[in-house]
């Protein structure tokens, strides 16, 4: 008893001193990135981000590092507040020794660390968030994105949707940037395609408090010929399950953001909605050479499929092993040149590219329509979307972005 | 018509599992007086319990049924655990004090639901028989839908029963009106308590529980009802179980037509309710005057003047914090910029709540319109930073000056809404209001000026305004206009007899409070460089409310402790896995250890230490 008390008053002495003495203790001969994601606020999408992550750095570890040097992450979890976040970014750079920061999935999240990477001179790369403004209307010289972007996954679903008959649209989406910016960029695109389309009616349910059935009674009384989703997680299955109870989805086409996306997808489970269209990742169907060694050894270290959150959490340290080994240094200015119009040749999603003029990669998503498998839901008819078709050129994007 | 007659039927519907929470949370309250933060985490995990209930016996009606009750049994169980073995001990600690062992308890669940029942949504089976549409009027109406109407009224009329014609009932009313006399008269309150807290556990957990077939379980259930639970509490009266019933009823069918029109209300419709009913009925709809407080306390000790060691300690410390910057890392520097801002947020607050003697559950409401204010006027006005620093502590009174008007006409928990509801419906419009306040993505580039941008020199900046406007709250509280708040605090009516324009002060104090908050709030968004819509929101204000009750209500240097200790608790634990676990059950230890918070507690220790009897 005694003895056990004495090990955790110890221990308990002892804890304050881990964090002065963390990082001190590594060798010359390691990279040190710092990492930052809402780990405890969104468990659901960030846990399979993050074994995509390390595995690529097992991997690259193991084949001898990058530049002669072992890559080390020191990962944090930011609760979900963008203020936290800042703090703890500024402890990676200042205190871990971190020579860039990457991560984070919320935009807000996102938004505030390139301000501070922006401040602080350093590299960030952000790798989930979808917000358009990180790379256009507040992007800046040290911050780059990896996911593709709302605009992109939108204007892929919207050349999908121009194909269809319907011409009167309903919207659906979360009310927030994300939901605001999906359904714009939806808007626009799908309107350049089809100038007939006419959207008559958006409904915009809180974040997570979705009020399943009265929303899908309001857009079911305008009587639209499609719909355009944009909700997700828990709205989506209510919002699913409301829907073809009510017959909402009877005889109307249906394009739906991210839906595609296991992480979505899966907890739908039979009650997937069969033959909407969506923007995704197909997982273990993908038959590349690439994605099937990426996929075999995720499945051999985890023992689950990989999921889009692992496909962002595996490129974005391929992204960042490529710069390194370009830039020959760990210095921001050598780095900043060698991410501008990086090209990562080999990931399992295909090659992509780092534009120079906005920052934003053309990592690509698959598009398709969702479907029953065995009674399991997955994509479709699907086939990759390559990035770069679905940004405005480079010209065009230089002038969405604040002067430097 | 039959649309129209359709959208009321799913009104009823969401008003029906809305009451079942809220009914849970109001008899929780009108017995014990606790103000059970995780009455959510119940109803999720009520969710989570019938969810694995329901795989195992899936198909039959009678599995179904029966999983659900089962799952509302076993959260009443885990109800009377906690009640055993936290709360009761905690019964006579200041008022509001058992609301940081419920936060706690919200913590270690979040955790524990993650690791047993792992990140993803979860979706249930549909309620077999009842998993299809009826035509009603010509409009498909859910089945499921159709039971739950009828689940609302009955369960309504089971605790009507249960209180009017059992002896147990009776007590429980009579406990409700005055829990002294009904000890005096020999009953077991304990056990009275104890029920009670079972009897609305279970209610949360049968909540969550009927949820099943209508959405997804997952990890978001707990935080995301609880706001609407308590609003709906609040309409309804404290204590008032069918109140509750008819402010469900209120909030679900207003929402229901109130998106056929204006889609972006749901956001913030329950708070304008809440506040438009309050201001007009201070007691919510069948609240009676006095619901909103618990038994008279014991008078507090008057606060007195530091003696002379405790002020060399004190000037040691600062004397300590301000040369740290020379011997610690820049990191330690930018933490130190956060304690200090916590510090001054959580001091305004308590000056509030412990001079003034308001609860505020929406204090970050000016923390956050100080924030804004300074980032737009740099933003849009072209301020420099000194300018802005000025400028946000301005507004920040002023909105305080507005919403305080309204404020001090209440009292106890409904003022405490109020001012929730107030910091909500400022929150909705900073989020909605995307081309004035840049929605959700917040205002970026808020960074200090050139000359301050090194950490140190702004380390130095907020040491002037954090530790003048903790200094000057102090001589506030010392000053005449202080003592006028403490004795309307300690007795209004005596206070108003002497002749004292008790509404009038209350106000003063209130804006005085709100712009502190203010100045803390200026002082983080140049810290930080951006602002967004999170520092007015609920979190902000709890975690206000639980530094300055952990610190302890009823000593200045409560809220400096208080803060101190969460924000460095939090940097720390943060880093590792299943932190909100363990900062959880930090929190319950303190909770435990000192009923009357981290001051108290010390100054027991001390006078133990002189080996004098407490």
């Amino acid at each position: 008893m005694n003895l056990i008390r004495r090990t955790v008053l110890g221990a308990l002495a002892a804890l304050p001193l881990t964090g002065l003495t963390a990082g001190s203790g590594l060798a010359q001969d390691t990279i040190v990135l710092g990492e930052v994601n809402s780990y405890t606020r969104l468990p659901a999408f960030t846990e399979p981000y993050k074994k995509g992550w390390q595995l690529a750095v097992e991997q690259i570890n193991t084949a001898g590092g990058v530049n002669g040097k072992q890559l080390e992450v020191i990962s944090r979890d930011d609760t979900g507040d963008p203020a936290t976040a800042i703090r703890i970014a500024e402890e990676l750079v200042s205190k871990d020794g971190a020579v860039l920061i990457f991560g984070t999935f919320l935009s807000n999240i996102g938004l505030a660390v390139s301000d501070f990477a922006k401040q602080k001179e350093v590299l960030f790369l952000a790798s989930e968030p979808l917000s358009d403004a990180i790379v256009w209307s507040k992007g800046n010289k040290y911050t780059y994105r990896l996911r593709p972007s709302t605009h992109m996954q939108a204007a892929m679903l919207a050349e999908q949707a121009a194909k269809l008959d319907a011409v009167k649209w309903a919207t659906v989406a979360p009310n927030y940037a994300y939901g605001q910016d999906a359904v714009k960029a939806f808007k626009s695109e799908l309107t350049k395609l089809r100038p007939d389309v006419e959207f008559v009616e958006e409904q915009w349910p809180p974040l997570f408090k979705i009020d399943a059935g009265s929303t899908v009674r309001a857009l079911e009384a305008a009587k639209p010929d499609a719909i355009y989703n944009v909700t997700f997680g828990g709205d989506l299955a209510k919002f699913v399950r409301e829907g073809s109870l009510r017959f909402l989805f009877e005889d109307r086409d249906v394009a739906s953001l991210l839906t595609g996306e296991p992480e979505y997808l899966a907890p739908l489970g039979g009650e997937a909605p069969e033959g909407w269209i969506v923007t995704g990742y197909p997982s273990t169907d993908i038959e590349t050479d690439d994605h099937k060694a990426f996929a075999d050894a995720y499945i051999a270290k985890f023992g689950e499929a990989p999921k889009t959150g692992s496909i962002v959490g595996y490129n974005s340290v391929l992204a960042i092993a490529a710069a390194l080994e370009k830039a020959g240094s760990t210095d921001t200015e050598a780095l900043l040149a060698a991410m501008e119009g990086l090209t990562v040749d080999t990931s399992p999603t295909g090659p992509f590219t780092f534009r120079a003029a906005d920052h934003q990669s053309t990592m690509g998503a698959y598009v398709g329509k969702t479907g029953m498998v065995d009674g399991n839901p997955v994509m479709v008819d699907w086939a990759y979307a390559d990035g770069a078709d679905y940004l405005p050129s480079e010209e065009d994007a230089t002038a969405l972005r604040p002067a430097e | 018509m039959g649309f129209y007659f359709a959208q009321l039927l799913t009104g009823l519907a969401n008003a029906s599992s809305l009451f079942l929470i809220a009914s849970g949370l109001s008899i929780i309250f009108g017995v014990t007086r606790i103000v059970n933060f995780a009455h959510g985490s119940f109803y999720m995990i009520g969710a989570y319990l019938a969810y694995t209930l329901v795989s195992i016996w899936s198909g039959s009606i009678i599995g179904f049924w029966g999983s659900v009750i089962l799952a509302a049994m076993i959260v009443g169980l885990i109800g009377l655990v906690i009640e055993l073995t936290i709360l009761r001990r905690i019964y006579h600690a200041p008022e509001l004090f058992q609301l940081v062992a419920t936060f706690g308890v919200v913590l270690i669940f979040q955790d524990a639901t993650l690791a047993i029942w792992g990140a993803e949504d979860l979706l249930g089976p549909r309620a077999p028989g009842l998993d299809r549409a009826v035509r009603i009027m010509g409009e498909p109406i859910p089945e499921y839908d159709l039971a739950l109407i009828a689940i609302g009224p009955v369960v309504l009329l089971a605790i009507w029963l249960l209180f009017h014609k059992t002896r147990w009932g009776v007590l429980v009313r009579a406990a409700t009106q005055d829990r002294e006399m009904v000890g005096a008269l020999g009953v077991n309150q304990a056990w009275l308590f104890s029920a009670a807290f079972v009897l609305g556990s279970f209610l949360a957990g049968l909540g969550g529980a009927l949820q099943i077939p209508r959405e997804a379980v997952s990890l978001q259930m707990d935080l995301s009802i609880i706001g609407e639970a308590f609003v709906v509490v609040v309409i309804g009266g404290m204590g008032s179980v069918s109140g509750a019933f008819v402010a469900a009823v209120l909030i679900s069918v207003l929402n229901a037509f109130a998106i056929l029109i204006f889609p972006q209300i749901s956001i913030v419709l329950p708070f304008i309710v809440m506040a438009i009913v309050l201001i007009f009925r201070p007691h919510g709809l069948f609240g009676k005057p006095g619901s909103e407080k618990g038994a008279p306390e014991e008078p507090e000790r008057p606060l007195a003047l530091m003696d002379q060691k405790s002020a060399m300690v004190l000037f040691a410390a600062l004397g300590v914090l301000a040369l740290s910057p020379f011997f610690t890392a820049d990191f330690t520097t930018v933490l130190m910029v956060d304690v200090m801002v916590a510090t001054l947020f959580a001091v305004s607050l308590h000056f509030m709540m412990g001079v003034g003697g308001m609860v505020s559950f929406g204090h970050a409401a000016y923390f956050g319109v100080g924030a804004y204010a300074a980032a737009m006027a740099v933003k849009f006005l072209g301020f420099g930073m000194l300018p802005a620093m000025i400028f946000g502590p301005i507004c920040a009174a002023m909105a305080a000056l507005f919403f305080g008007w309204f404020c001090v006409r209440l009292s106890g928990v409904y003022l405490a809404m109020l001012t929730l509801a107030a910091a909500q419906i400022l929150w909705g419009v900073t989020f909605q209001w995307q081309e004035f306040t840049g929605g959700d993505d917040g205002i970026l580039g808020v960074w200090p000026a050139k000359w301050a941008s090194s950490d140190k020199v702004f380390f130095y900046i907020a040491f002037v305004l954090c530790v003048g406007g903790i200094w000057m709250l102090r001589r506030a509280a010392f000053s005449p206009f202080g003592y006028v708040l403490r004795g309307i605090r300690d007795s209004q009516t005596r206070a108003e007899a002497i002749g004292v324009d008790t509404r009038f002060h209350q106000w003063m104090g209130f804006v005085l409070a709100g712009g502190f908050a203010g100045l803390a709030g200026v002082v983080f968004a140049f810290s930080k460089g951006s602002v967004f819509p999170d520092s007015l929101g609920i979190a902000q204000s709890i975690d206000g409310l639980i530094m300055v009750l952990v610190g302890g209500i009823h000593a200045l240097a409560g809220p400096i402790l208080g803060a101190g200790a969460f924000v460095l608790i939090e940097d720390w634990v943060t880093r590792l896995d299943y932190w909100r676990f363990i900062f959880g059950a930090i929190i319950l230890v303190v909770v435990l250890l000192a009923p009357d918070g981290i001051a108290g507690g010390i100054q027991r220790l001390l006078r133990m230490l002189k080996g004098e009897r407490a």
